[in-house]
């Protein structure tokens, strides 16, 4: 068993990038693996609804050429995980053709293992009727429908079936929907690192160099791991990390500051002691880990919810202005009446939401401010329908009908939106929602992952 | 944003003040403070609680996860998200503008 393992994070986001120089020293500092997170559910339910990967496709691939190149020299292995933001298959797909391309492109040889994380409907199906999906919460109400009607699922898998690959002999795991500390665990673990400091050690390095003092640029962030805790210290020396700046990453992103779950047990840090090596590296140890008596995978599904069309247009008339609710409430009475007239369409087949930026765009209900005060508002007219040329027939009956709207202050035909924009409409495109916040249950941790072996 | 005399404003205690989702059902708040004295006067106000929260943010009181992290000099709150990050009328993908009522609550300083 090796004493010390060093593990390297390319950047916190495989898309966003990182200083060239600073991976270079790091894999020749003597890493032992290169990992990098690619995804995240943060920007919302679209890049797992539609399929789409999150680029930009170029800068990915630079990343990627620079992260395999340097592995690669050096013999170590790379491991990214959520390929492609949403990790379902066409998003590890996508991944997959870059890192072949980049193979062919520098004629570089190595076995690669694909670990697909989509979860066919049937089988979930089959999970949960055996009562195997567990809510969290809150969590959207689970049924056969919403099972049925969902775009795409796709499971979180926990260290094990990045570890089977490695096994296997893989020196690139490209794997679909992936726990963020996972790609920085699984390789330590194998490695005999207990799970206390690997699964620390990889809450503070999925987002690279995140956890610095002060962040000046996406970079890399390396982790010395032993049998007892870690030495965190940016391999570039214009950064540093501080036991504040450490401690403070555990809490990003974590509702609970102190109790990281993951699959296969938690991460309690509550006794967590950070200490200052040098000015810019931080110990951290006395974290524990909590074996769960279940092993659990998360969930994540995604739902088409309509199609969207949207109009953009500003108020300046400080008469409409004062009367915002009842004008907008009158509208919307006006033009429910001229869709179903004009378009025989009932008021319950598509959803009509005015966006009021000046008032409450940002934090609609939970807006505490109720006074509008200001000169001007924007205002977003958001249509969503069951098709996108019905969201697009919509979209003209509110704004023009908005458009001649009449206030009582105002005699004869005036005109309440400014548009900055001919055509005022925009066809948005397909609107997704996440249709599920469950746990699976599974006898194997490896059970629902299929990963392809490839000698490329 | 200058404030006079006594009455101060949270902003002027701490030196991170963020929202931002913690997965696509909650939403989680960080509060840095600036050094202990400014951590123990807005606590010791009353300003920054459970029950404050509940009430800014139309939340049961049950379901507002607060933790008080002195050795941080930081407060974490985590809320239910009650319209899911990018649903139909969602109004903030990222949750990254929920802090905005926090900024300015009044505090009465020493």
């Amino acid at each position: 068993m090796k004493q010390k393992l060093k593990a390297l994070a390319a950047t916190g986001n495989l898309s966003t990038g990182f200083q060239e120089e600073s991976l270079v020293r790091a894999v020749q500092e003597g890493a032992d693996f290169v990992g990098c997170d690619a995804g995240t559910t943060d920007s919302g339910p679209y890049y797992l609804g539609s399929g789409n990967p999150r680029g930009p496709r170029e800068g990915t691939k630079r990343n990627l050429r620079i992260m395999l190149r340097e592995a690669l020299r050096a013999g170590i292995p790379v491991i990214v995980g959520s390929a492609g933001h949403a990790g379902g298959r066409p998003h590890l797909d996508w991944t997959v053709e870059i890192v072949k391309e980049l193979a062919r492109e520098n004629e570089w040889h190595f076995k690669l293992a694909a670990i697909d994380s989509e979860i066919n409907k049937e089988d979930l199906l089959q999970a949960f009727h055996r009562g195997e999906l567990t809510p969290l919460r809150p969590a959207p109400d689970l049924s056969e429908s919403t099972l049925l009607q969902a775009e795409r699922f796709v499971a979180m898998m926990g260290i094990e079936p990045i570890q089977a690959a490695l096994k296997a002999g893989a020196q690139v795991v490209i794997a679909g929907r992936c726990s963020d500390v996972a790609i920085y665990a699984a390789l330590p673990v194998l490695k005999g690192i207990p799970k206390h400091v690997a699964f620390h050690a990889g809450k503070i390095l999925e987002c690279g160099a995140a956890s610095v003092a002060q962040r000046l640029y996406a970079d890399c962030m390396a982790a010395e791991l032993d049998q007892e805790g870690f030495i965190v210290e940016p391999p570039n020396p214009a950064l540093r990390c501080t036991p504040q700046s450490v401690a403070a990453h555990t809490l990003y992103e974590n509702a609970d500051p102190y109790h990281l779950i993951e699959s296969g047990g938690a991460l309690d840090t509550t006794a967590a002691q950070y200490k200052a090596i040098t000015d810019r590296a931080v110990r951290v140890s006395g974290s524990r880990f909590v074996a769960s008596e279940k092993y659990t995978v998360r969930i994540e599904g995604a739902a088409l919810a309509g199609y969207r069309s949207i109009v953009v247009a500003g108020i300046r008339d400080p008469l409409i202005l004062r009367q915002l609710d009842e004008f907008l409430k009158s509208l919307g009475t006006v033009v429910r009446r001229k869709i179903e007239d004009s378009l025989k369409l009932a008021s319950d087949a598509y959803t009509l939401s005015f966006r009021l930026y000046g008032c409450n765009g940002s934090m609609g209900q939970l807006e505490p401010v109720s006074q509008f005060e200001g000169h001007e508002v924007g205002l977003i007219m958001d249509v969503v329908a069951s098709s996108q040329s019905m969201a697009a027939d919509i979209l003209p009956l509110v704004w023009h009908t908005g458009l001649h709207h009449p206030i009582p202050e105002q005699e004869g035909l005036i005109s309440n939106f400014a548009f900055p924009f001919s055509p005022p409409g925009i066809n948005v495109g397909p609107v997704y929602q996440f249709c599920v916040n469950h746990v699976w249950q599974l006898k194997d941790p490896c059970g629902p992952f299929r990963t392809t072996m490839e000698d490329l | 944003m200058k404030s006079e005399g006594k009455r101060k404003e949270l902003w002027e205690f701490t030196k991170l003040i963020r929202s931002k989702n913690a997965g696509p059902f909650e939403l989680t708040f960080d509060i840095m403070f600036k050094d202990a004295d400014c951590f123990d006067q807005v606590m010791k106000s009353g300003k920054l609680s459970r029950e404050a929260i509940a009430e800014l943010y139309k939340t049961e009181m049950g379901q507002v996860q607060f933790f008080v992290i002195r050795e941080l000099l930081t407060v974490k709150i985590s809320i239910p998200r009650r319209i899911f990050s990018g649903d139909m009328r969602d109004t903030d993908v990222y949750g990254g503008q929920f802090h905005g009522p926090l900024v300015r609550i009044p505090v009465e300083s020493d």
